[in-house]
């Protein structure tokens, strides 16, 4: 195996590729001493941090346009309060009382230079008077939620469209990746053939190669096929299989003991039969690993729409609706972070469920050199 | 090989017109051949067609007839001010993002390998998450942290008596509020400096112990020259993507540089030469320049390599 890998010229992964786990080579438990203490505490503020737009994002989503606009109104989504009160709906103030004290009275009556406030808490003691201007007074706030926002971006974008289409693109193109990157990855890992390796050579160089040096042609070439407006330009190439996928796929097949390829060759099974029964098996981790991949770039997909669905928006994946969704309520920020969020939703969720082979994945590929 | 053995144990094929090793060959090439398609019609075709564009005045509603322009293309771009100040942009914005694309994952796989911090696993797959997040969503995300009155970033700052800028509006902050908006995709690089370090023998530091390195002492002379084959491929990956950058500006200014023409990144002039101007023969021009230079520091950066990325079992 180790002469083979010089074969193509990428070093050899000593072990890299199966057992390759994040290991933390740490000695057993020890107490817990205030080293570790500052060091972890330090660390989670510093993920806190990190990941506070997310809390942002979710907090902007469930605010109300009024409060958004509120100068002094609270971080987390809230209303100011109110009461009813005879069938009306009267805005609560915390008013300063004579005595000291501070109470959440609702306005009922509002004046320049003096209010009649209702006490929520007593509303049959009648009108209270109360001396000032209420316009000076402050507001309570009280959590309010507003999950209509979700609603509300659904309907506006569409939102089930762009889902939908975002979902089949990452369905098909997965497919194409997964089958072509399989094929491709075996026939280096597992076949000697004149030019080997320079041909994986030349493979692993397109990940240098900037996409702005094919794109011309490559628009024209789908210009002339009549696919654009289509999602064949995004489509097509998948299934062409691609330089990242292929070298974590063969890194891992290489780690694959030929004994079982020779076990089911003597089981009289062709180079096709082991690979689906020998090869594809033993996999699993590492496809599953693509298919994440692929989905990831899935939702990530923009540019190639915006340049080959402009005149199809029915076909738009999320990423480029959430662009244009911006470009239009860009001043609603609630509606933005709302449709960011639904965005984001499935990627996160899978990823929790799959970030171990998809971490090891992201390992065996950069381990590359 | 195991094959070959075990081939000989075979009874020989009567009709086989080809040798073992043909039929090897011929069943590799097989499965190859999906790549070997896309690779001449999706690679090597458009970059020989993008090559030949530059010498022609093509655009992309024809309205003059098609004729050979020699080097034209060529002498006009060099002579292109906008270029220079586009690949201007993109050298400084690569000047900062680089750096800070290079340092904050390696700091970060240290922090999280370190012995003192608790539950790192845990923390490690958080800090890896967003980089699923799709960028149009980061930005959203990042771009509503880094509002000049709104954004809890210069609210922080508040609290230390700092009046933060106006992020993506202000020329001189518009390279770090881009920075900070990417701050999420470290994730990848962060697991594989983990894995980096982790393989770092640990006879290494002991010794290092015992000659008296202490923290600095071993990350200068034990972790970063063991380190250095993952830093190498860091580098030049990075600096690949930041000098294709252009997406995050796209989405944010629509391809117009502002503020003050400091984000009109040289792709973004591509594009725009492309689909705005619709010049295909000058885009093509300006795709095969970019193409140059980053072939160039390509290879300028694997020729160096030599002097400081050390393999380790590697004879020289």
């Amino acid at each position: 195996m180790a002469r083979e890998a010089q074969l193509v010229g990428a070093p050899d992964l000593p072990a890299m590729g199966v057992e390759a786990e994040i290991e933390h080579r740490k000695p057993g438990r020890r107490p817990l001493d205030g080293r570790s203490l500052f060091a972890t505490t330090f660390t989670v503020l510093l993920l806190a941090l990190f990941l506070s737009p997310l809390l942002r994002t979710v907090s902007l989503s469930l605010k109300s346009a009024d409060q958004i606009t509120t100068i002094g109104a609270p971080i987390w989504p809230a209303d100011p309060g109110t009461f009813e009160y005879e069938g009306d709906t009267l805005d609560v103030y915390l008013v300063p009382l004579p005595d000291g004290t501070t109470r959440e009275l609702a306005l009922f009556d509002p004046g320049r230079q003096e209010s009649g406030f209702i006490d929520p808490a007593a509303p049959d003691a009648g009108v209270i008077t109360w001396q000032g201007s209420w316009r000076a007074l402050e507001q309570p706030w009280e959590f309010a939620p507003q999950w209509g926002n979700f609603g509300e971006v659904w309907t506006r974008i569409n939102f089930p469209r762009l889902m939908l289409n975002t979902i089949l693109l990452a369905l098909i193109g997965g497919i194409g990746t997964i089958v072509s990157c399989t094929l491709v990855a075996y026939g280096f890992a597992r076949f000697r053939f004149p030019g080997r390796g320079i041909l994986f050579l030349l493979l692993l160089s397109t990940i240098f190669l900037p996409a702005a040096v094919t794109l011309i042609p490559t628009y024209r070439i789908f210009v002339e096929l009549g696919w654009v407006g289509t999602w064949l330009p995004l489509l097509v190439p998948a299934f062409f299989a691609n330089a990242y996928d292929v070298f974590l796929l063969r890194q891992y097949f290489m780690t694959i003991p030929r004994e079982l390829d020779d076990a089911a060759k003597i089981d009289g099974a062709g180079p096709l039969r082991i690979l689906l029964s020998v090869i594809v098996p033993q996999a699993w981790p590492v496809i599953i690993a693509v298919a994440v991949f692929h989905l990831v770039y899935s939702w990530n997909l923009y540019f190639e729409p915006l340049i080959y669905l402009s005149t199809a928006p029915d076909l738009h994946p999320l990423s480029l609706g959430l662009s244009k969704f911006n470009d239009i309520y860009g001043s609603e920020p609630q509606y933005i972070q709302a449709a960011t969020l639904m965005t984001i939703v499935i990627p996160v969720v899978i990823f929790f469920f799959a970030q171990r082979a998809f971490m090891r994945g992201i390992v065996i590929t950069g381990v590359e050199k | 090989m195991a094959i070959v053995e075990l081939a000989r144990d075979e009874p020989p094929k009567r009709n086989s017109r080809f040798s073992l090793a043909q039929r090897e060959a011929g069943w590799g090439f097989l499965f190859i051949t999906p790549w070997i398609f896309g690779f001449l019609t999706l690679t090597l075709a458009p970059v020989i067609a993008t090559f030949t564009f530059t010498f022609f005045n093509l655009r992309l509603n024809q309205q003059t007839p098609v004729r050979f322009v020699g080097l034209d293309n060529y002498a006009a771009m060099l002579g292109d001010a906008r270029m220079w100040d586009a690949l201007l942009v993109t050298l400084r914005f690569a000047a900062i993002a680089l750096p800070v694309g290079l340092i904050l994952p390696f700091s970060l796989a240290l922090l999280l390998n370190s012995k003192y911090v608790r539950g790192s696993r845990y923390i490690q797959t958080f800090f890896f998450m967003p980089y699923i997040i799709p960028f149009v969503a980061a930005l959203f995300a990042w771009g509503s942290m880094l509002n000049a009155e709104q954004g809890w970033l210069n609210g922080m700052l508040t609290w230390f008596g700092i009046q933060g800028p106006d992020w993506l509006n202000d020329p001189a902050w518009v390279y770090p509020g881009l920075v900070v908006i990417g701050l999420w995709g470290i994730g990848s690089a962060m697991i594989i400096n983990m894995a980096g370090l982790q393989n770092v023998p640990t006879e290494l530091y002991d010794a290092a112990r015992v000659d008296g390195a202490g923290f600095w002492g071993q990350l200068r002379h034990v972790t970063l020259p063991m380190m250095s084959p993952v830093i190498f491929y860091s580098l030049t990956l990075g600096l690949v993507g930041v000098l294709q950058y252009f997406l995050v500006p796209l989405v944010l200014n629509s391809g117009t540089g502002r503020p003050a023409g400091a984000t009109y990144f040289f792709n973004i002039y591509i594009y725009n030469t492309f689909w705005s101007f619709g010049n295909m023969s000058y885009g093509a021009t300006l795709a095969w320049f970019l193409f140059v230079v980053i072939l160039l520091t390509t290879l300028i950066l694997f020729w160096s390599a030599r002097y400081w990325v050390y393999y380790a079992g590697e004879n020289k």
